[in-house]
């Protein structure tokens, strides 16, 4: 028991920010699905990167350039083992989960979905793989389909068959919903969409931070993720794509570094992963995806990994279980395994508005999100105009979600 | 009947007796269960404030000149204020109303509430008050 706590506590003490304060209490932060706090490793990282590295990348005859482009580089071969994909070509670095999607819903879009087409996404879905998709739909004159949750927040995989139409050119998923939390059956419909021959991207922002992911394995064609959101910088994001989609895809931003050769009339564009990266990248925000990485390895993996999958298992039955003796409470995404539930916990209370209730938290030092979360077709599904979300890291710890399980009922209490 | 100033000040006084947080948002959260709800007609969507968080609905009648309010919103907390905002409010001219700075809100430590990434409908409302006033004192011109 005492092992377990050093060891927590030895994880907390490489997150700076856990250790602030707010509104005069010790800050409790759960809003980790919105954006993680940042390891100590990572901060160092960043601050030396902007003496030491800092220069243009892929472009100059000198040493610092070299540094830069090596660490810039250097990220992308971690991003590539992180989640197994084949080469280093299959990492595209962008500005986050948002960019990637719109990255592929404008280019692959362009070249592959004609008028009368359509696109199966899923109900559950945050804004930014909903509305790239609307965009390219109304573009080539597609359609949008949508495969339904039931009532526990499952997908309703059964109906996949017959959505999976010949006009369906592209399916985008979500690993994990950042309102339920509820693990997809993802692999099942990449299944039976590959079956048909159509290409399915995968939103990972947050299913990323919690379990293991083996693109090949998942054979998802696309899978995009934050680096904010696994304690990196902000304004970085991955697109992963298989090479064979990529190679076909017409590129989706023009500028400098993803050219070969240009002239007034024509440009030969540059060799994958540059072909997607105009411009001049956030280097240092997707160098430190390096330390970043190495962070989320250190918390998955051998003891430290064991003691903190542990504490996330008690915590997601903690709160499952004190949540729902709350009177009156609606608890969204309840999966009758909950193997499948990740630390996100969704939920509002009959006749408090959850604004409220995330002022009244914040007043005793707890950082919790409310409003639509991005998902207002889902949320207004549940018959809500918004709702309250606590969720977690693996640097949180039973202690916390009982100080908030304690907090939320003195805030019920004043609002009752 | 007292000037925005003289209330302001009034609200200022009455919130110096608490000396926590706790109290003042018990406070605001009873104002706001209090606060006589707008009449279901006047909850039309062209008086509806949408903001992310909460929404909020005013209404807005004049009498000889001076402007009355009514509103309500969805969430308590945002409603208490709601409730000050129309003590201030209710019975003053256009022209005082748009001269006014509600300086009161941070006095009294509720200036978060006001904050733009908030989105609780605050801020749009009292920019629609003072749209309100605007209109009624060009009408009088």
């Amino acid at each position: 028991m005492e092992g377990v706590k050093n060891i927590i506590s030895e994880v907390r003490s490489h997150f700076p920010a856990l250790e602030t304060s707010m509104n005069g209490r010790r800050l409790v932060y759960l809003d980790n699905a919105a954006t993680t706090q940042k390891s100590r490793e990572v901060l160092e990282f960043i601050s030396g990167a902007m003496v030491n590295k800092n220069a243009n990348v892929h472009r100059s005859m000198y040493a610092l350039s070299d540094l830069a482009t090596e660490a810039y580089e250097a990220a992308r071969e971690k991003v590539r083992s992180f989640i197994n994909a084949p080469e280093r070509e299959n990492i595209i670095f962008t500005s986050g989960t948002t960019a990637s999607i719109n990255l592929v819903a404008s280019s692959f879009c362009q070249a592959f979905l004609k008028e009368g087409d359509a696109v199966l996404i899923e109900a559950d879905s945050h804004h930014s793989n909903i509305v790239p998709w609307q965009l390219a739909a109304q573009r080539a004159g597609a359609t949008i389909k949508v495969l339904p949750i039931d009532g526990s927040g499952n997908l309703s995989t059964n109906l996949v068959e017959s959505l999976l139409t010949p006009e369906v050119k592209i399916v985008a998923l979500t690993q994990v919903s950042n309102v339920l939390g509820v693990e997809n059956s993802i692999a099942e419909i990449i299944e039976k969409a590959h079956k048909r021959g159509i290409p399915v991207l995968v939103d990972g922002a947050q299913g990323i931070v919690h379990s293991k992911v083996d693109v090949q394995k998942m054979d998802c064609d696309f899978y995009a993720f934050s680096a904010h959101k696994i304690y990196g910088a902000t304004g970085v994001g991955i697109l992963y794509g298989k090479r064979d989609w990529l190679e076909k895809m017409p590129p989706y931003m023009g500028g400098g570094d993803m050219v070969e050769t240009v002239t007034y009339q024509k440009t030969t564009y540059a060799p994958l992963p540059l072909k997607f990266e105009a411009g001049t990248p956030n280097f240092t925000g997707a160098a430190s995806l390096l330390p970043a990485l190495e962070t989320a390895e250190f918390l998955r993996e051998g003891e430290v990994g064991d003691v903190l999958k542990k504490e996330e298992r008690k915590i997601v039955s903690f709160m499952m279980e004190k949540l729902s003796q709350i009177p009156d409470i609606e608890i969204y995404g309840t999966p009758d395994d909950l193997e499948k539930k990740h630390p996100i916990f969704s939920f509002n209370v009959k006749g408090v508005n959850a604004g409220d209730l995330a002022q009244i938290l914040d007043k005793m030092g707890v950082a919790v999100r409310s409003g639509l979360m991005c998902a207002e077709p889902l949320i207004n599904s549940f018959g809500a105009t918004s709702a309250l979300r606590a969720s977690f890291a693996p640097y949180n710890t039973l202690e916390e979600a009982d100080y908030f399980v304690q907090c939320l009922q003195r805030a019920l209490q004043m609002l009752k | 009947m007292a000037t925005i100033k003289e209330i302001e000040a009034q609200i200022i006084e009455e919130f110096s007796i608490f000396d926590n947080w706790m109290d003042k948002y018990q406070y605001i959260i009873d104002l706001g269960k209090s606060l006589p709800v707008i009449e279901e007609s006047a909850k039309t969507d062209e008086n509806l404030i949408k903001g992310c968080q909460s929404r909020v609905w005013l209404n807005c009648k004049e009498e000889e000149g001076l402007l009355y309010f009514s509103a309500d919103s969805d969430a308590i907390i945002t409603k208490g204020i709601i409730s000050l905002l129309i003590r201030v409010y209710n019975g003053q001219s256009p022209k005082d109303i748009l001269d006014s700075d509600l300086s009161f809100i941070e006095s009294i430590g509720l200036k978060e509430n006001l904050s733009p990434t908030r989105a609780n409908g605050l801020l749009s409302m009292i920019k629609q008050i003072k749209y309100y006033a605007l209109a009624f004192s060009e009408k009088e011109n």
